[in-house]
């Protein structure tokens, strides 16, 4: 947001109304206890049915359901970061990748020190967690003084460096290679039960639901409550004693987590972690997904991971029932997903910016937290433009100069809560 | 000695290329409040236009001719055809429709033309001249080094010297008050464009016979350098562009040549995030309002 966007706006007087509200639903009590276990319920037999789908599949679906469940780590954690605090970051897989050598180097590391079995991944799903935050959290902090483009260039040129940085540490990442681990079979106690394929979409299926919840609970407290407050309008936010700074750190960080956990699972699944699977293309992939999806929305993310798995097999699948020579079939597998995803994500920002969820049934919609009053505007700045400026005769070429609405509505929290 | 002095001249004439390309983004940026994440996928379309030309015609100069006019009608395409829907109320927006643009435009090359980088001439030779015992700069350097200081003297004219360029600042910097006035805002928009991505397909042929040769992808580091580019110099300052793209060519040349060409996009990662770690909005930017 550039400052002629913001300083000549008078601020809106804030009546009594909205600030006691917030002060009052903003205190830790009973009512904000229940949501959240209703939530862990929600989350659990989620998880159940999903793993007890794995028992429907064949081995590469489930193969596949395994990178669905992955790359919603990184979605998830992307369409909260976007949604929520409006950074647009176009290097998460960077950070999927931070995660992905996070855990090869250190499962590497326990192989050799004896280590196996379900210990090694629980220590080496640390280590990635680990590795992302840390460069999540220096990204954070560049990311707080950072608006809108700049955030994005930054990390545009953090995805494109990342060959770079496995080259010259190449003692370490092993340049273009990556690195390689050992195999994860199924623990003895289940191998009659099952096999390989459906394992790893347990394991990815365990990590994204725990991930995603931790995500859910997140968004639902007072830190998405600040996250909100700041993306809307950042200077009434710092003047009711949200530290900005800090929420963007923050929201960024647990972002990168996400994305890094991502990054291990994958790395766990195809048991190799390479700069060759982690580029540009795939990032804004993930961009891709979070946009069709709805943008704030976890569920969008889920829909979106979908997508942009299973689209690039089914076209590929199309084209190789047609009949073509080597040379087309290859140049339309590599580029006509990009070509589709690159139309969706015109069409989607342009003319239907709620994305996949906005197109669900309200029942899906409604949220499971009560929104205390607030507008229903979980879906970030986008999804809030009015439709007019979509018409092609909407003359005004210039940032809209009418102050947004929704911030004075949305209780922010007050200095007293904290 | 020697080295440094070559790898100093290479280093100008590749920030000219910078400069040039980085002042189509601040053009645009000027003009609409976007920073156009497409101009490199949009400047690479105009020079397969450039090659395929100067492959029927034989003459550089022709082709040259048509990636200019192949740039200008890509702003006015992209502008007109889809940039236009983007939300004001939302920076992102632009951005993201911006991204998907680029993803259009590569996948369509990519399906037209393959993966294969196609080796492009340069119209005058790219050994060094040798000055005093000492290779300086070849001569296509030296074309590109004259071409691009020329046209950003062009540019500075139409800007300060014409009716045009003055309704174009005017749209720019207070666009409700220049409608009331009578300049056609929307269309100064377009011509933004329309003049940008001209200069950005400028910049990318200048470029591409210096690199491996042409496929889709090869304005992505262009793009990349061109953007730290624009941000050291503060995306609002035409100067600004001007001299960040001389430093960022020097260093990016320097770097290149003494430690090696993998560590040059390190190098520019190290330069955007010091640069803005010190002034969030580049080193030329007018100082920004308080918002708190």
């Amino acid at each position: 947001m550039s400052a002629r966007t913001q300083t000549p706006r008078p601020q809106t007087p804030r009546t009594a109304g909205p600030l006691t509200t917030s002060i009052r639903a903003a205190r830790p009590g009973a009512s904000a206890r229940r949501p959240t276990s209703r939530l862990l319920a929600t989350a659990l037999v989620l998880t159940l049915v999903a793993i007890g789908a794995t028992f429907l599949l064949d081995p590469y679906r489930n193969y596949q359901f395994a990178l669905i469940a992955a790359t919603f780590c990184a979605t998830a954690g992307l369409t909260l970061l976007i949604g929520l605090t409006g950074q647009l970051s176009l290097g998460h897989a960077a950070l999927m990748a931070a995660g992905g050598y996070g855990y090869a180097l250190a499962a590497n590391a326990l192989t050799d020190a004896g280590v196996d079995g379900v210990p090694r991944f629980v220590v080496s799903l640390a280590a990635a967690a680990a590795a992302s935050a840390l460069l999540g959290l220096l990204l954070g902090l560049a990311a707080a003084r950072l608006k809108g483009p700049y955030l994005s260039g930054v990390t545009l040129v953090l995805v494109i460096a990342l060959p770079a940085f496995t080259a010259v540490f190449s003692g370490v990442f092993r340049g273009d290679q990556g690195v390689q681990i050992a195999y994860d079979g199924v623990p003895p106690a289940l191998r009659t039960l099952i096999a390989v394929e459906q394992w790893q979409a347990w394991v990815a299926i365990l990590v994204a639901a725990a991930v995603v919840t931790w995500l859910a609970v997140l968004r639902n407290g007072p830190a998405g409550l600040r996250m909100r407050a700041v993306r809307d309008d950042e200077t009434s936010a710092r003047l009711q004693g949200v530290r900005a700074g800090r929420v963007k750190v923050l929201a960024f960080t647990a972002s990168s987590i996400a994305a890094g956990a991502g990054g291990a699972v994958l790395c766990f699944v195809t048991q190799s972690v390479s700069p060759g699977a982690y580029t540009l293309a795939f990032s804004l992939l993930l961009v891709v997904a979070v946009v069709i999806g709805g943008l704030g929305s976890l569920l969008g993310a889920f829909l979106g991971s979908i997508v942009i798995v299973l689209l690039p097999w089914v076209i590929q699948t199309a084209t190789g029932a047609l009949d073509l020579s080597a040379d087309a079939a290859q140049r339309l597998t590599g580029n006509l997903p990009v070509l589709v995803f690159g139309v969706l994500l015109i069409v989607v920002t342009a003319a239907w910016p709620g994305g996949i969820r906005a197109a669900l049934p309200k029942r899906l919609r409604t949220k499971r937290m009560p929104r205390r009053g607030a507008p229903p505007m979980q879906t970030s700045t986008v999804a809030a433009a009015e439709p007019a400026t979509v018409t092609p005769t909407a003359a005004p070429r210039h940032p809209d100069p009418e102050p947004r609405t929704s911030p004075a509505a949305e209780p922010i929290p007050t200095t007293t809560e904290r | 000695m020697d080295r440094l002095l070559f790898l100093l001249a290479t280093g100008l004439a590749r920030g000219a290329i910078f400069a040039l390309f980085a002042l189509s983004l601040v053009l645009i940026w000027r003009a609409a409040r976007v920073v156009n994440f497409a101009q490199g996928a949009m400047a690479v379309v105009a020079t397969y236009v450039a090659f395929a030309v100067t492959g029927l015609t034989g003459s550089y100069w022709i082709g040259l001719a048509s990636a200019l006019v192949a740039g200008g009608l890509m702003g006015l395409i992209v502008e007109r055809g889809v940039m236009r829907f983007a939300s004001h109320a939302s920076p992102l927006s632009g951005v993201i429709i911006a991204i998907g643009v680029v993803m259009v435009l590569q996948s369509l090359l990519g399906i037209a033309f393959g993966p294969n980088a196609r080796p492009m001439e340069a119209p005058f030779p790219e050994t060094p001249i040798v000055l005093g015992g000492v290779p300086v700069l070849s001569p296509y350097d030296l074309f590109v080094l004259v071409v691009a200081i020329g046209l950003m003297g062009l540019l500075a004219l139409i800007f300060t010297r014409t009716s045009l360029g003055l309704q174009l600042r005017a749209s720019a910097f207070a666009p409700e008050v220049s409608r009331l006035l009578g300049v056609r805002v929307a269309r100064m928009v377009t011509a933004g464009w329309v003049l940008a991505s001209a200069v950005g397909a400028l910049a990318a042929l200048l470029l591409v016979p210096t690199e491996l040769g042409l496929n889709p992808h090869s304005a992505d580091m262009l793009f990349v350098s061109a953007f730290t580019v624009a941000v050291v110099g503060g995306l609002d300052s035409p100067p600004g562009a001007l001299v960040g793209g001389l430093v960022v060519g020097v260093l990016i040349s320097l770097v290149t040549g003494y430690l090696g060409a993998t560590v040059a996009p390190i190098a520019v990662l190290g330069l955007l995030v010091a640069v803005l770690l010190v002034r969030p909005g580049g080193l030329f930017a007018a100082t920004e309002a308080r918002t708190a």
